[in-house]
């Protein structure tokens, strides 16, 4: 499958609904490990992101019960799992879950996504120019982070994470639309 | 004929590279270049390093130091002319006629392209680059039909380089001054068109509305898909009817003339988009190497479709084939 003709599809509802209940605070010590793995190993993202590492981004995945803070401030970098969006923040950039991943791995191109509206972006636009810039340069790979910080559970976990990557990567045609 | 491919970070580079590109063109992290946007480009070291990675493969890096100097500012591009050199560029791509002066007298061995920032346009126009400051090759503006094309490949006196792909401009490259209107900023001597700075999104009664300073420059319905917030491509009203103006949000892809470019004689076939992502890069350089893998063996070019990563999600031929409206 290549970039030009993935479509982007919302995550399966039933799975939606049933992380709907789910509290978010099992969620967070996975979320601060993440970031500071991932601040640890990509150190040229910061000078990518320049003086824009000071602001704060909300990242909402239009198809999950919950969104994210994220200020990557290199020295006390931040990710956390919120129900709403905080008012004041920077930047808040919002889209399906599997475009947003797609994005942050780099087999989504950002401006592609904007004008397919499957992105959408409000706020400090230099400051979304530059962490799209950064992210994509960093070659980032979510599997192999989060594998590596849950040691001998990080196996079944890629399994399972990207059969649902591959789920949210179906196209239009496989499905038939 | 080359494949001139873009790359906006290191990473870009290496992706471009694996796809099969020929050379791959970018910039430094300043002014300099024409694609000045933020967390894009290379530093000093990020360029020796991409050379050598390039080299290795066999691929050639061309560095764009296509903006124009500022009055007494001449220090940064001068520097950045020295700096390519050094680094081992294989050409260094200028508009600018006195950086064109300085480059071909302080590094006379160094292999130099007009930028299509100059808007070189016409034989005698190239033919004066050529005469003046030796350079190897000229970018051709976006205006030009296939016939034209042949007609000033055959008389100006250097390869001719034409763009097959990517975000159209069709203005006076290197003298549109709408963004600088609109901004304050300038493209042609900052290196950013509709600098981000400037740019804001938000959303009135259910339209996701674009605005470049104080301008309003569209508003897109519901799954209606959008475009980049530059002024010749806004929709505006006038004498009362919407519609846009200047330009249509669409994309140059120009697969389908590629026969016609290589009969007229052209060198090398750009992809614009610096700015763009591995995932881009990955897929255009990709499609227009089978395309030219095709062309070189005889077979009919299979256009893959490439419109899902194009502005407006539309292509056009644009003015290689010129008709009316």
């Amino acid at each position: 499958m290549s970039a030009s003709d993935l479509s982007i599809l919302p995550a399966p509802p039933l799975l939606i609904l049933a992380m709907r209940p789910l509290p978010l605070a099992p969620l967070q010590p996975l979320l601060s490990f993440l970031i500071a793995s991932i601040v640890r190993r990509h150190r040229g993202l910061f000078v990518r992101l320049g003086a824009h590492a000071g602001k704060t981004f909300g990242i909402h995945p239009t198809d999950l019960p919950f969104a994210f803070e994220l200020a990557p401030k290199p020295d006390r970098p931040r990710l956390v799992a919120v129900r709403t969006l905080s008012k004041g923040l920077d930047v808040r950039i919002s889209g399906p879950l599997g475009a947003l991943l797609g994005l942050v791995n780099g087999e989504l191109d950002g401006d592609a996504l904007f004008f397919s509206r499957d992105l959408r972006v409000e706020g400090d636009f230099e400051a979304v120019v530059a962490l799209r810039n950064a992210v994509d340069d960093a070659q980032i790979n979510l599997v192999d982070e989060i594998r590596s910080l849950l040691g001998p559970l990080g196996g079944p976990f890629e399994i399972v994470f990207r059969m649902a990557l591959e789920r949210l990567r179906e196209t239009h045609e496989e499905r038939g639309v | 004929m080359e494949l001139v491919c873009p790359a906006g970070t290191p990473a870009a580079l290496k992706v471009a590279v694996d796809a099969g590109a020929g050379a791959v063109y970018c910039g430094f992290n300043d002014e300099t270049n024409a694609r000045n946007f933020p967390g894009l480009n290379f530093s000093r070291e990020e360029l020796i390093a991409g050379i050598a990675l390039a080299h290795r493969r066999g691929v050639k890096v061309l560095v764009a130091i296509n903006t124009f100097p500022r009055a007494g500012g001449m220090g940064l591009w001068r520097s950045a002319v020295d700096d390519a050199t050094r680094a081992g560029a294989d050409a260094l791509i200028l508009a600018d006629v006195g950086l064109l002066d300085y480059a071909a007298n302080k590094h006379p061995k160094q292999r130099l392209h007009v930028s299509v920032q100059a808007a070189a346009a016409n034989a005698d126009s190239i033919r004066f680059y050529v005469e003046n400051f030796g350079v190897h090759r000229v970018v051709l503006p976006r205006v030009l039909s296939v016939p034209e094309i042949a007609a000033v490949t055959k008389e100006c006196g250097c390869e001719t380089e034409v763009f097959v792909f990517g975000g159209l401009c069709v203005m006076a490259e290197g003298r549109c001054s709408l963004s600088s209107y609109a901004t304050g900023c300038s493209p042609n001597m900052q290196g950013a068109c509709s600098p981000a700075s400037h740019v804001n999104y938000r959303q009135e009664r259910g339209k996701m509305v674009s605005r470049l300073g104080e301008f309003t420059i569209n508003s897109f319905a519901k799954g209606e898909p959008a475009a980049y917030p530059t002024l010749c491509k806004g929709r505006f009203a006038t004498n009362g009817a919407l519609g846009y103006i200047f330009e249509d949000p669409t994309s140059l892809d120009a697969a389908a003339m590629l026969p016609g470019l290589k009969e007229a004689g052209v060198s090398a076939l750009k992809i614009e988009g610096r700015q763009r992502g591995r995932a881009y890069i990955e897929a255009v350089v990709h499609a227009f190497r089978q395309a030219l893998k095709a062309l070189d063996a005889g077979r009919p070019i299979e256009t893959a479709s490439l419109s899902a990563l194009t502005e407006g999600q539309t292509t056009t031929v644009g003015a290689y084939r010129k008709t009316w409206r």
